[in-house]
């Protein structure tokens, strides 16, 4: 099947490039990364959260736009154990399921619409359509864009980053956006913060942490695409440490719901009527 | 839900509330030591003669369809469940062999990427909701060639048409043949189907139909609904996925298409130091 005479198949990138090892050219020599050496350079220079940023956006940050994405990495790190995407990785660890699943669990439940990564992309969107313009916002919350039925996400049933399920805006949510917006005083989260009440109002229902995470990373140029993908990246460190804990607390001593679930319809011991 | 509803006006926190420790379900339920039920069923004794893919459109439409379950079967295995590992979710399946990872995580990530746009799950969801759309134009006066000119105005492809890689679906004859020997080759979603092909492989685009409109129309002519359909097609392509997987974890380790440094394309950005 192989043909000498056809070029090889490559994979183009703008982010990395490799030197090979003059003994083996399946190994690098040196990795450089957006032109930097990673192993010769960057290591012991470069924070995580600089060289995650330098991946995504093929240049260094500020450091002012450093301290926006740490902080905002900081506070998703954790959702806590009674969120959904970390309940998942949790049911992987108390099963005793592969460490992998844990945090495939955590990434298929937080992908979704509610609380999760496709509820930021979607916000990003809304962020790109209406920018800081109050009048814009009102009428996209109004009248929200439908998806395709051909899509395979189900639609948004709710304002994206603002959560259906809320009472007032939570402690925690104010204060992230407190702290990110003392670190730059960046216009879109200036703006969010001063129209919170009136958002809030209109969607019935409180800014949640979806909404800041979109209005930061729109606010610090990314798209919506790096957007979910960060958002899903930069929330598994809890799932991951709960995971761990509750494998080896074990599935007894973690919520059941033994008798909490009641059949409606139970045709009894001996139903045989088909 | 119908706790939701019949709270509308609650807030937030009280439908929480009203739901904490109480999962009312109709869907089913394993009662511990005596029986499971789905639907009402009990496993055991209602369910146990259904084939399993009988038991899976059970589970996901609530309707014991056998013919839709054959249906499944035959196009699943003669459409979707190609065993070629440069084929983009079953690679990822064959990557996971040779990497040493396991069975369970190479096929939950084959079938993860499964739902994708040029390939999978996507046109098989969108070829049915198209062909629903165009049939309701048709009836409403619309001709073919305005249908599908709207289509491709509103949404730049036909799901169910064009093809990447080649634009022959090799996968249409023994489909069609499959199809007439269950005798569900003769719906008007399925004839609505070719009426499109013809169209569109005369056009400008040169699209021809791939096997996406034919399982699509033969769902249609079920009655199958968009979101039953992609329910049940979501295990579609498990029967390519597993083969690639079992072959790349038989062979030694690392082999599976290794790539040298030389693989690599780079346009990134010149060397450069980083200043803190």
């Amino acid at each position: 099947m192989n043909n000498n005479d056809k070029p090889l198949e490559q994979i183009t990138t703008k982010i990395w490039r490799e030197e090979a090892e003059p003994d083996n050219p399946y190994a690098a020599a040196a990795s450089y990364c957006a032109g930097y050496d990673v192993y010769g350079d960057l290591l012991g220079k470069a924070s995580l959260i600089e060289y995650l940023w330098l991946l995504f956006k093929l240049n260094p940050p500020r450091k002012e736009q450093a301290r926006m994405l740490e902080s905002l990495a900081v506070a998703l790190a954790n959702p806590g154990p009674r969120d959904h995407s970390v309940r998942g990785a949790m049911n992987a660890g108390v099963g005793g399921s592969t460490r992998a699943s844990a945090l495939i669990a955590a990434l298929s439940i937080g992908a979704g619409n509610l609380g999760g990564a496709r509820e930021v992309f979607t916000a990003m969107q809304y962020w790109q359509q209406c920018g800081m313009d109050l009048d814009k916002w009102l009428k996209i919350i109004a009248n929200p864009p439908h998806e395709e039925h051909t899509d395979v996400w189900p639609e948004m049933e709710h304002t994206p980053g603002f959560d259906p399920n809320g009472a007032s805006c939570p402690t925690p949510v104010k204060q992230l956006l407190d702290h990110l917006i003392a670190i730059e005083h960046s216009a879109p989260l200036v703006w969010l913060q001063s129209h919170r009440p009136t958002l809030e109002r209109h969607t019935d229902s409180p800014l949640a942490f979806s909404g800041v995470a979109a209005a930061t990373l729109f606010a610090l140029g990314f798209d919506p695409e790096q957007a979910e993908i960060l958002f899903l990246m930069l929330r598994l460190p809890g799932a991951a440490a709960h995971a761990l804990e509750q494998e080896k607390m074990g599935w007894s001593r973690y919520p059941f719901f033994g008798d909490k679930l009641t059949l409606t319809n139970d045709p009894g011991p001996s139903s045989n009527d088909d | 839900m119908m706790i939701e509803k019949e709270r509308k006006n609650a807030t937030g926190p009280e439908r929480l509330k009203a739901f904490e420790d109480n999962w009312q379900t109709a869907m089913g339920a394993w009662i511990p030591g005596e029986r499971a039920v789905l639907r009402g069923k009990n496993i055991f004794t209602e369910l146990n003669n259904y084939s399993w893919m009988e038991f899976i459109v059970y589970a996901v439409t609530g309707e014991h369809n056998p013919k839709f379950a054959k249906l499944i079967e035959g196009l699943s295995l003669l459409s979707t469940s190609y065993p070629d590992p440069r084929l983009w979710n079953n690679r990822i399946a064959a990557l996971a062999g040779t990497a040493r990872s396991t069975g369970a995580l190479a096929l939950s990530a084959g079938i993860a990427a499964s739902e994708a746009s040029i390939y999978g799950l996507k046109p098989i969801k969108g070829a049915l909701d198209f062909l629903y759309r165009a049939s309701a134009k048709k009836r409403a006066g619309l001709t073919i060639e305005s249908i599908v000119k709207h289509e491709l105005k509103a949404r730049r492809c036909v799901s169910g048409y064009g093809r990447p890689l080649t634009s022959i679906d090799e996968r249409i004859a023994p489909a069609l043949h499959f199809l007439a020997e269950i005798d569900a080759d003769g719906g008007k979603y399925l004839q609505l189907a070719f009426e499109i092909e013809e169209y569109l492989k005369g056009s400008r685009y040169k699209y021809r139909m791939n096997i996406a409109a034919i399982n699509a129309a033969t769902a249609a002519d079920l009655g199958v609904s968009v979101d039953d359909y992609y329910y049940t097609s979501t295990l579609a392509f498990i029967g390519g996925i597993l083969p690639c997987h079992v072959d790349a974890k038989n062979k030694p380790e690392g082999m599976f298409f290794p790539l040298s440094v030389k693989r690599i394309n780079s346009i990134s950005s010149p060397s450069r130091t980083w200043i803190n």
